[in-house]
């Protein structure tokens, strides 16, 4: 891996800030450059929200992302916005529960994944953000507990200690779906 | 961390104890983090009625002696002016922070820097300057926080930091190991005569015309001290470069991007990155105004930096605007196409 850059989109309230920031630990955690950007400001109100991770083994230029080695699509508005941006040769994660459609795009990878669908199944609503991590990171190869447990750890604080074993659960529905 | 974090917790390290501000997208981060820190470790923070009250509490904490510090976003900024004025009229150190958003006018809430005139050439009525510092990075900007505070009390005057709403909100890791030297004496400090002294007094009205044109000499001559010992830059791959790109802030970023992409394609191009804005670094410039044949500018403005870039090349060579405005930043692609156009000689 040299660079790899990633774009996580959808509506606010699903948890794209989060899972980025999630993977963004997970590289630090594995001695990389990382840069998180989100977008901000009214669009995140019940809009569209996104952010813009970057992991590397050497330093980051720009932290924006412009063309995406990995798209994570969480509704339809974003895939429709993105798709087109996405690197010739990347991967988009497509939320297929949310997605009723296929990507157009053919020189790119697709998965399909039922993560809001998964998620409420399994009782945890507010994970399918996590879900679909989880099916990012066994598809990139980067699968491994140790950067989970390190990510987790800092992104969930200790008061809210209990969600570690649903995020871990959610990863692992991911990763096996 | 995020930028605005940085910043906050990189002047609760330099010894700052007292936080004035007012909300505004892209900055509140800056306030929300000193709101929760500052009570604990005995500081105070205070959410004022109005940024120009924040900017006079500034100034009555800086009169006597303390580390002091605001932070606003563009608009704010311009609100606050008045009383920067009043902080280099009366001397005193302190400060700023702008995260900048487009503008004119309230503007939009998405990055610019657009502001660079107004910090760089005074921010406000009357002769006066600021030290102006413009991060790059996360790591820059609690490092550049911590140098801010140094600089203004040595030089007693107002540093502001001069980011935008990437830098804010972008999240890098930061390394917080500092060593801050301790503020130097201020014995003009107004914090009590304990009737051993004379009084102090902080003031920036000088009624006779004579004693106010010899402050304002004294400032400048201190000034020039400043641009000789103070200025701060980064060249990147400008040893045998032939085309110079120029950018502050997140634009160095994206200009890097773009200079290694054209590198790949065999176009010697290179970087001068400004990290102080004033003092600007005319050095660098000037060489390269005897080494390219043209330098661009890339700014999230209307083209406000370029004009300093084109004295301190002297007009020898062309220079030429890559810009954006309004909000939005120029890709990597935009760059490298005006260092290709460059290249073929577009520029003449």
């Amino acid at each position: 891996m040299a660079t790899t850059q990633y774009l996580f989109a959808g509506f606010g309230g699903q948890g794209i800030l989060f899972s980025g920031k999630f993977l963004a630990y997970k590289g630090l955690s594995e001695n990389n450059q990382v840069s998180w950007l989100p977008s901000y400001g009214p669009e995140m109100r019940g809009g569209t929200a996104s952010c813009s991770v970057i992991i590397s083994d050497t330093a980051i230029g720009s932290p924006i992302v412009s063309k995406p080695d990995v798209l994570v699509a969480m509704n339809l508005p974003s895939l429709d916005k993105y798709e087109d941006s996405v690197a010739s040769g990347g991967t988009i994660f497509v939320d297929s529960t949310l997605i009723e459609r296929k990507v157009k795009r053919t020189d790119v990878k697709v998965h399909y994944i039922n993560a809001t669908g998964l998620a409420n199944e399994n009782n945890m609503p507010t994970l399918a953000n996590m879900i679909i991590v989880g099916k990012v990171m066994a598809e990139m190869g980067q699968f491994n507990k140790e950067g989970i447990d390190a990510a987790l750890s800092k992104v969930i604080s200790a008061r809210h200690a209990n969600m570690l074993e649903f995020n871990l659960k959610a990863l692992n529905l991911g990763k096996e779906n | 961390m995020k930028g605005n974090e940085a910043i906050a917790e990189a002047a609760i390290i330099a010894g700052c104890r007292h936080y004035f501000g007012y909300p505004i997208t892209p900055q509140t981060e800056i306030a929300a983090y000193m709101a929760k820190r500052m009570p604990k470790i005995g500081g105070c923070f205070l959410q004022a009625e109005s940024e120009i009250a924040a900017i006079n509490m500034v100034y009555g904490v800086a009169s006597t002696g303390h580390r002091v510090m605001t932070s606003s976003s563009s608009p704010g900024v311009s609100l606050k002016g008045e009383g920067l004025s009043y902080l280099a009229g009366a001397d005193m150190p302190a400060l700023i922070v702008n995260v900048q958003r487009g503008g004119p006018g309230l503007g939009g809430i998405q990055p610019s820097q657009s502001d660079y005139f107004q910090a760089t050439k005074g921010g406000a009525h009357g002769d006066f300057h600021m030290i102006v510092l413009a991060p790059a990075s996360v790591q820059e900007m609690a490092d550049l926080t911590v140098k801010g505070f140094e600089l203004a009390d040595k030089y007693r005057m107002t540093s502001m930091i001069l980011a935008d709403g990437t830098m804010g909100q972008m999240m890098e890791p930061v390394s917080l190991d500092f060593d801050v030297k301790p503020a130097p004496e201020k014995p003009w400090a107004t914090n009590g005569t304990n009737l051993e002294r004379e009084h102090n007094i902080t003031n920036s009205l000088f009624l006779s015309p004579e004693k106010l044109e010899e402050e304002n000499f004294k400032r400048y001559e201190r000034y020039k001290v400043i641009e000789e010992n103070e200025t701060m830059y980064e060249e990147y791959m400008m040893e045998d470069a032939e085309i110079c790109v120029t950018a502050f802030g997140i634009a160095s970023r994206v200009a890097k991007n773009a200079i290694d992409e054209a590198r790949k394609q065999g176009i010697k191009v290179g970087l001068i990155r400004p990290i102080t804005l004033w003092p600007f670094p005319v050095a660098p410039f000037k060489k390269a105004a005897e080494q390219v044949k043209g330098i661009i500018s890339v700014e999230l403005s209307m083209g406000q930096m370029i004009e300093d870039v084109r004295l301190a090349s002297e007009c020898k060579v062309p220079v030429t605007l890559c810009n954006r405005a309004g909000g939005m930043i120029p890709s990597p692609e935009q760059v490298l196409e005006a260092i290709i156009s460059m290249n073929n000689g577009g520029a003449k």
